[in-house]
């Protein structure tokens, strides 16, 4: 009979090898995947893993992994927060939309001054208070009504993919886009760009916010009362509590600071590589920073090496997409799959595996 | 250690000559990094209540329920009626007639008695026959219980009375009881106590575990006892004192503690009229709770868990708010105050459950000490942790109070439980605090930890500090208590001296006052029964 014993202490060697073998073990199943999809499974893993940072075309990809990476980071690092403290923040999706359309909204109507020093801090502060007042639907609601936060939260962001479609189609239209929907092109308009900082590197002031986020979340949850506030609320409620935790200001806290993250995330990309306000501006960051975050183990470091090598699946998937005709759902299957073998795989760091030998009798 | 009676059992002389029903020779049960069973043997005979003593982790608990059939051992036999016994599951230890009672029940609320014991039988008979059958048992040995009413209303008394009933239909040679008077009133003892007198007659064999000592000197026919997994001795306990036992468990000499302080103080912490809904789901409304407690005095509260203790220390810890001014400290309102408000002002609370509510069970003794000690022990500053002072005063803790762990670094989880509860209360007391509230502060510890903590309780007492006991152990609020009153139903009985009062006043305080009126009522769970008296 095998049997799962829980560990007197968790066990630090599994938590470390934990996210290892379940990139290893997401390779086997995903190359499973790809061979029933009848493709050669060693050059799809090649694809999505080698070629982007090691292959002929890398200096093309490398700086597309900072682009993608950033964001994920960034609103990672904001999750993580609230994950830590038991606050389950599933619409970042939808706060990175709302801080988009808010920080862009704001960059469009100064359109065309050229006072850059004014218009991108603006910008900036539109864009995380966008996201933070999105968040803080789902936060009142729970600590008013106690209605569930990862429901909430979750069809928020379809009602935000609901504004961003109207926005695209009206208030935000192009005057000059004629009659297509989108907004204008916010790389065209210089006061409100979010440039690359050092050409062909992918480096712009959002992949910059995402570490120096890396950077005060680990101070703040080594060093700091809140950080210490956080990670005891989601320990323990009742000794967070007895700590003298309120837990509906911990609740509006992690919720508002993940959605304003998400909010920035959202801005930089909309001024920098997305360029525009458009129907399909939104591409699934926010969804896929939960699978960083608990890959990362909600660490702000383990969670910047966690946004580079999703930022990895996401480009090697597409170039396996373009190159090797691997539907884009396989793509995504696979990066669902390394969320399953991180949480099956989690279960080590506080349990053993018994085998008892002798047979019931 | 065990030096007076190491005997080897079973050759006592004449008063164990009968041929034993169940014979354990040389147990042994390992886990990983404990053995809780080392070459455990004893033997029981018919018509015997048996005990097993030993302190928490003394490995009592393995021995039943390899006895049960839930665990298998390692290593030696038993035998049951001359007949090798090994069972492989409880069902094979039933079907040979033996039964348990355990500390913890499994029922189902929402279901009446008839129903939950069903539902515990192989094939259980027609409703109304089942019935019939509880409501004969339960006259035969006089445990007053009505098959027809819903589990969800009955007393923790009543409930074990329906856990023994089950047992007790399958008509078991073994009983074996797994600390079942933890949560009973004293009156409720007394019928259990006879119960199990009446089985005794009838020949059955019971094993009762036990930290009671008195209990066993008052019930217990033979006593084997356990320490660190091995036997140490077996003796008579009526022919023990209650010291000579605990000093076989426990291994060394009892720490009695110091007298009291005998004249108390101003009044440090007053409540009136305090009124209070529960946080919890089927938490206990505290009602009109009013008290005082004074400098240099132990206020202890007795009752049984559910009544309303957990609420009061939320109370006074701050956990929960009410008015103003129905909580006083000196002649200031705190009612309102939140836990660090409080903390910073000299109250301090440990509350019951050890992990989980006094600490973060996965978070280090580092951690956990800046949980409660972080403004008053100046850890903070600027909105910055000082993890130094946070390692100083749990090192602190550690030292002072004898926490046996590899280092501050250890989580809480970590720790057994005597060890956390000393913890516990002394990162409370180190902080010096003016008002020190606890609940339960000495649950399901070892006797030596247990003393040494009530101890800390009346040092902190005689240095001056008002201390509020809450806690089920009359004991141990008999040995520390300068006060006592009791909670019921969430009413808080009047305070009265401790010293002078008889064990009938304290079990009315305890059942409620209110209860008296109510008088003969069939359905009165606390009423007492005499010896000998059969419920109708």
């Amino acid at each position: 009979m095998i049997r799962l014993e829980r560990r007197p202490a968790p066990s630090r060697a599994w938590a470390w090898a934990t996210p290892l073998l379940a990139v290893l073990a997401t390779m086997v199943a995903g190359g499973l995947l790809f061979a029933f999809l009848g493709k050669d499974p060693l050059l799809v893993i090649r694809t999505i893993f080698w070629d982007p940072v090691l292959g002929e075309f890398a200096f093309y990809y490398r700086g597309q992994l900072l682009v993608k990476a950033g964001p994920l980071i960034l609103i990672a690092i904001g999750l993580s927060l609230g994950f830590r403290a038991g606050v389950w923040n599933i619409g970042a999706e939808g706060q990175y939309i709302m801080g988009a359309i808010c920080g862009a909204a704001v960059g469009l109507a100064f359109y065309p001054m050229e006072a850059r020093w004014l218009i991108f801090p603006m910008m900036v502060l539109a864009g995380g208070l966008g996201g933070f007042l999105w968040a803080m639907i789902p936060g009142i609601l729970r600590t008013r009504f106690n209605t569930n936060e990862i429901l909430v939260s979750l069809l928020l962001v379809y009602v935000a993919e609901q504004i961003l479609a109207w926005m695209a189609l009206g208030p935000l239209r192009s005057p000059d886009g004629a009659g297509f929907p989108g907004s204008r092109n916010l790389r065209h308009y210089d006061a409100a760009a979010n440039h690359e900082l050092i050409a062909g590197s992918g480096m712009h002031w959002g992949v910059v916010a995402a570490f120096v986020a890396v950077i005060l979340s680990h101070v703040l949850l080594t060093r700091h009362i809140l950080g210490f506030n956080i990670r005891l609320a989601g320990a323990s409620p009742r000794a967070a509590r007895f700590a003298g935790v309120s837990p509906g200001w911990l609740v509006l806290t992690c919720l508002g600071v993940s959605g304003a993250l998400a909010g920035l995330a959202g801005l930089f990309e909309v001024a920098g590589p997305a360029g525009q306000i458009n129907i399909d501006f939104n591409v699934g960051y926010g969804f896929t920073a939960i699978i960083v975050a608990f890959l990362g183990r909600l660490h702000p470091v383990g969670i910047m090496l966690a946004g580079f090598l999703m930022a990895l699946t996401y480009i090697g998937g597409e170039a396996a997409q373009a190159t090797l005709g691997v539907p884009a759902a396989a793509i995504q299957a696979f990066q669902g799959m390394l969320l399953f073998f991180l949480l099956a795989l989690d279960v080590m760091t506080n349990y053993r595996v018994r085998v008892d030998v002798r047979a019931r009798a | 250690m065990g030096r007076s009676v190491r005997r080897d059992p079973g050759s006592d002389g004449a008063a164990r000559v009968s041929t034993p029903l169940l014979e354990v020779q040389g147990l042994r049960k390992a886990y990983p990094g404990v053995v809780a069973n080392d070459d455990v043997s004893f033997s029981a005979r018919r018509g015997e209540v048996h005990a097993l003593l030993g302190e928490n982790g003394a490995g009592k608990s393995t021995l039943v329920k390899t006895v049960y059939g839930l665990l298998r051992p390692d290593d030696g036999r038993m035998q049951l009626d001359g007949r090798v016994y090994a069972p492989a599951s409880p069902h094979d230890a039933r079907q040979a007639g033996v039964a348990m009672v355990f500390q913890h029940f499994s029922l189902f609320e929402a279901l009446d008695v008839a129903e939950n014991v069903a539902l515990g039988m192989e094939v259980p008979p027609p409703m109304r026959e089942l019935a019939t059958r509880i409501r004969d048992v339960s006259e035969t040995y006089g445990l007053p219980l009505d098959p027809s009413r819903l589990v969800g209303t009955l007393s923790a008394g009543e409930r074990q009375r329906v856990e023994i009933i089950r047992c007790l239909l399958q008509d078991p040679q073994v009983l074996i009881m797994d600390e079942p008077t933890s949560v009973l009133t004293p009156q409720e003892v007394a019928i259990l106590f006879e119960t199990l007198k009446r089985l005794r007659a009838e020949g059955k064999l019971i094993l009762y575990i036990s930290h009671k000592l008195e209990e066993i000197r008052a019930l217990c026919d033979w006593a084997t006892i356990l320490r660190h997994g091995k036997v140490t001795g077996s003796c008579d306990p009526r022919q023990k004192s209650a010291r000579e036992l605990a000093e076989t468990m426990v291994g060394s000499e009892l720490a009695l503690p110091a007298a009291r302080t005998q004249d108390p103080g101003e009044v440090a912490l007053s409540i009136a009229g305090l009124t209070a809904a529960s946080g919890a789901a089927f938490g206990t409304e505290l009602k009109n709770i009013s008290l005082e407690v004074r400098r240099g005095e132990i206020l202890g509260i007795g009752g049984v868990a559910g009544n309303g203790q957990d609420e009061l220390l939320a109370a006074l810890s701050g956990e929960s708010r009410s008015a103003p001014d129905s909580i006083l400290l000196g002649d200031l309102p705190i009612g309102s105050f939140g836990p660090n408000e409080r903390r910073a002002l000299g109250v301090l609370a440990a509350p019951e459950e050890r992990l989980g509510h006094a600490t973060a069970p996965d978070m280090n003794l580092i951690e956990n000490a800046a949980l409660s000690g972080r403004h008053r022990m100046r850890m903070v500053s600027r909105g910055f942790v000082n993890w130094r002072k946070a390692r100083a005063h749990a090192e602190h803790v550690i030292k002072q109070f004898d926490v046996r762990v590899p280092g501050a670094g250890s989580v809480a989880r970590s720790l057994s439980g005597g060890n956390l509860q000393k913890f516990v209360i002394g990162r409370e007391i180190l902080q010096q605090p003016d008002v020190l509230v606890v609940n339960q502060p000495t649950w399901g510890l070892d006797a030596a930890a247990a003393a040494a903590i009530r101890q800390s309780l009346l040092d902190l007492a005689s240095q001056g500090a008002a201390v509020i006991v809450i806690s089920q152990d009359l004991d141990e609020l008999m040995e520390i208590s300068t006060r006592f009153s009791a909670l019921n139903e969430g009413r808080l009985s009047e305070p009265r001296d401790a010293a002078g009062l008889t064990l009938e006043e304290i079990g009315l305080m305890l059942g409620g006052a209110h209860d008296l009126e109510i008088g003969q009522g069939s359905s009165g769970p606390e009423r007492a029964v005499g010896p000998g008296e059969t419920v109708p």
